[in-house]
């Protein structure tokens, strides 16, 4: 009486002391053993329940109890650290939902339109549909702020979530064989996040995000020989253009959110067939996994743990103010504002065009613009770098072995001191972003900053990875926590009335 | 002190002129009132010497610690002192926006005496009847660029800051505009467009923020910095709460 299997491999599905779970076989003999008749009774033949029933139906139809069952049953390593992924998709969760109503209201139009909206200083303003309609969310309909205020909130964190998350990964060599395939999903997933963001703030059509569609421009206008063709295709001519705005929104609400949706498919597909790495800590060994099973165990911290996710971007979408585009105005080619900056998370970009000296050497007769040399081709060798990290690393240790228990980050000195460099180089290019801000507000003059931020982003990362390094050397010199004797040292006084180590 | 009484009188003479004068012209108001002036602009030069001399030299004609204000005018003068700018504590210091160091007598006896050294702009009257629209148009245009469109301020470079013009009253906008303080250039905006950009800056001092905390109207710097400083170890929180120790599982694979 089972289920056609349609070719699935059977796998064995086995509980906490490696038994088959749920085998009646076993239970029958079990019952026979005990001389238990009724068991016998209801083991052999038992009387399926109307939810049996149910769910029978659905299995010979589907075949699917058998990956139910591995489902629930999966055990999820218990660190908090493993929960960072987890808060990043619910984030990703959230902006589906918050940008799906959004999409009910907005009008991804260039053409123009008279603004008449209970805003005082705009009425009668001409203003593109986009931007109308942004107002209109925000004035006029029912929680229309709310929802943009924490879909734009949940963008802001989510991205740090991410690199938090990629930082885990990273600094514990969660990306090492066999994970090489899915630390460049991961990656991907960044990027996509990234170019949802830089999408995203650029619809709404404000005085801002025209400002950054106009970096965008020329960051894409300045790469040698194809600069225009990409641009073009972008932004449909010239900037400022009417053809970005919808071709903007194709990308954010259709395009990037269904690629980035199939890669965290892939992404945690991959995590289920190669199960969790975790940490050297308890029974974990580098053949099982410890934790705590999927049900009834992770599935409630995880929907807790969605809850407290939502609560928090609830919690500054409605309390702090994020992108007042009513303030800032309508974007209009010649009309700049001060500071005028990207979301932060495209901030080091920002960073990088605006320390970089001005600079146009002519090559084989092509004059390169001079966005590009830190508009594209330092994110470029940055991003490649982290991309194809597990590569390198393994070029440089030549550790070709399989690994499922992770490091501690000491224990890699190297990769340690190198991704801290790296985190270090971006915020310094971050910062150098909002170069006017915090010149304001550290009261010191622009170019000054400009001069420190220009030694700081070459000595600053150097300066970070001998830091770490001597720090992980000297680390390694303690045993790891779970060698670590337990119950302290214990002190003796000696002859002399000092004190020394006991044995 | 001298000073001090010196004022007192001229401003009591001041106050008995305009109390006394009818409607113009009447030849004796108009010799009180120059009188009274003339008192006023003693009282300043007194307070001048003691105060200002030291750097705009003795008759205001410049010095080596500050530039000649002949002909800089009762408007520049009146900015300058009321918005705390003068007097400079140090030759060299920098001009920063602070409390008025003198009371209101004070300050209209020193812009006297300022305005008797040449013929400058005089203090401008800017109405309250300006428009909001015309007034956001020319603020986008002109101002936006060093004060920021929401006028919350922005460093310049070369170590000057466009303020936040959040304390800024109509004469202040208006004297600014007319003389362009440091960085600032100065602007030829008719009567009706000063009191539009007036009425859409004193709009924008207490617009309602429908969104929440305004955060320093600076945009996504201050936006970021919450994200990543507040956000990210709230969330950080919530997983470590999340993630408490049960009694853990063991799958062999
Ligand atoms: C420590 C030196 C110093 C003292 C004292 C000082 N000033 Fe100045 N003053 C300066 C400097 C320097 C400038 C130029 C500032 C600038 O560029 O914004 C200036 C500018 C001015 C201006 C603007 C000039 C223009 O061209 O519009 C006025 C008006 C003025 N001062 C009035 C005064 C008065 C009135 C006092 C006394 C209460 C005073 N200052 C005291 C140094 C001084
Ligand atoms: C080139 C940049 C620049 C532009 C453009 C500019 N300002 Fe300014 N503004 C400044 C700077 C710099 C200061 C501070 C001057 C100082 O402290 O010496 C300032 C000061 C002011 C102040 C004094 C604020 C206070 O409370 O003390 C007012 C008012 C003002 N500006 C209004 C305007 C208006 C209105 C416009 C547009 C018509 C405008 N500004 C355009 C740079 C600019």
């Amino acid at each position: 009486m089972k289920a056609p299997r349609f070719g699935r491999r059977e796998r064995p599905v086995v509980d906490p002391i490696g038994r088959p779970l749920n085998d009646p076989a076993r239970e029958l003999r079990d019952a026979e053993a005990r001389g238990d008749a009724s068991a016998v009774d209801v083991i052999a033949d038992p009387e399926p329940t109307e939810l049996e029933r149910i769910t029978g139906w659905l299995d010979e139809r589907t075949g699917l109890a058998g990956l139910v069952r591995t489902t629930l049953r999966k055990v999820f390593p218990d660190h908090w650290s493993f929960l960072l992924g987890e808060i990043a998709l619910f984030c990703f969760i959230i902006l589906v939902a918050t940008g799906t109503f959004l999409t009910f209201f907005f009008v991804p139009s260039a053409s123009q339109t008279t603004y008449a909206g209970p805003y005082p200083p705009l009425q009668g303003a001409t203003v593109s549909e986009a931007y109308n309609s942004v107002l209109r969310l925000s004035f006029d309909v029912k929680a229309g702020l709310l929802m943009r205020q924490v879909h734009h909130w949940t963008a802001v964190v989510f991205v740090a979530v991410i690199v938090a998350h990629l930082s885990r990964v990273f600094f514990t060599g969660a990306f090492r064989r066999p994970r090489e395939i899915n630390w460049l999903i991961g990656f991907g997933l960044l990027t996509f996040a990234l170019a949802e963001g830089f999408t995203g703030y650029s619809l709404p059509d404000d005085l801002l995000s025209g400002t950054g569609a106009r970096i965008a421009y020329s960051a894409a206008i300045s790469i040698p020989l194809i600069g225009p063709y990409v641009a073009s295709l972008l932004f449909g001519g010239e900037f400022p253009t009417a053809a970005f705005l919808p071709r903007f929104f194709v990308l954010h609400v259709m395009l990037l959110p269904a690629l980035f949706a199939g890669a965290i498919v892939a992404h945690v597909g991959l995590v289920f067939l190669q199960k969790h790495t975790q940490f050297r800590v308890g029974r974990a060994r580098e053949d099982n996994v410890v934790g705590r099973h999927f049900w009834p165990g992770q599935a409630f911290v995880s929907g807790g743990l969605f809850f407290l996710t939502a609560a928090v971007v609830a919690l500054l979408g409605g309390l702090v103010q994020i992108n007042p585009i009513w303030a800032y105005g309508p974007f209009d080619a010649p009309i700049v504002s001060s500071p005028a900056q990207p979301d932060w998370y495209v901030g080091w970009l920002d960073g990088s065009l605006r320390i970089f000296p001005p600079f146009e050497p002519v090559i084989l007769g092509i004059t390169i613009p001079s966005a590009f040399v830190p508009g594209v081709v330092i994110p470029g060798i940055l991003f490649t770098i982290v991309g194809i990290w597990p590569f390198i690393e393994r070029r440089v240790t030549g550790d070709r072995a399989p690994h499922n228990l992770l490091d501690w980050p000491w224990e890699s000195p190297f990769r340690a001191a190198t991704g801290a460099a790296i985190l270090g180089l971006f915020a310094i290019l971050t910062l150098a972003g909002g170069n006017d801000v915090l010149s304001a507000f550290l009261d010191l003059p622009i170019e000054s900053l400009t001069w420190l931020f220009r030694f700081l982003v070459l000595a600053f990362p150097i300066a970070v990875w001998l830091v770490v390094y001597a720090l992980c050397r000297s680390r390694q010199r303690y045993p790891a926590p779970d060698e670590r004797p337990k119950g302290g040292i214990r002190l003796v006084r000696n002859a002399t009335g000092g004190w020394e180590e006991a044995e | 002190m001298a000073g001090l009484a010196a004022l007192g009188a001229a401003l009591l003479a001041t106050g008995v002129a305009w109390a006394v004068s009818p409607a113009a012209p009447d030849p004796q108001a108009a010799t009180n009132a120059a009188a009274a002036d003339q008192t006023v602009v003693d009282a300043g030069r007194g307070l001048f010497t003691a105060n200002c001399a030291a750097c705009h030299g003795p008759a205001g004609q410049g010095g080596s610690g500050g530039p000649s204000l002949v002909g800089a005018g009762a408007a520049s003068a009146d900015f300058y002192l009321r918005t705390g700018r003068m007097p400079l504590s140090a030759p060299g210091q920098r001009v920063v926006r602070q409390p008025a160091h003198f009371d209101d007598a004070e300050i209209q006896a020193l812009v006297a005496y300022v305005a008797s050294l040449g013929s400058g702009p005089a203090i401008p009257q800017v109405s309250s009847g300006g428009e909001l629209h015309q007034g956001w148009q020319l603020f986008q245009a002109n101002c936006a660029a060093c004060h920021n469109a929401t006028g919350a301020g922005n460093a310049i470079g070369g170590g000057y800051v466009a303020v936040g013009l959040g304390n800024a009253d109509p004469t202040t906008i208006g004297e600014a505009t007319i003389i362009g303080p440091g960085a600032m250039p100065a602007f030829a905006f008719d009567d009706q467009s000063l009191a539009d950009i007036a009425a859409y800056i004193r709009f924008l001092q207490d617009a309602p923020t429908p969104g929440g905390a305004p955060i320093g109207q600076v945009g996504p710097v201050a936006e970021g910095f919450i994200g990543v400083a507040i956000g990210l170890p709230l969330l950080i929180l919530v997983s470590l709460l999340a993630a408490r120790r049960g009694k853990p599982e063991e799958q062999n694979p």
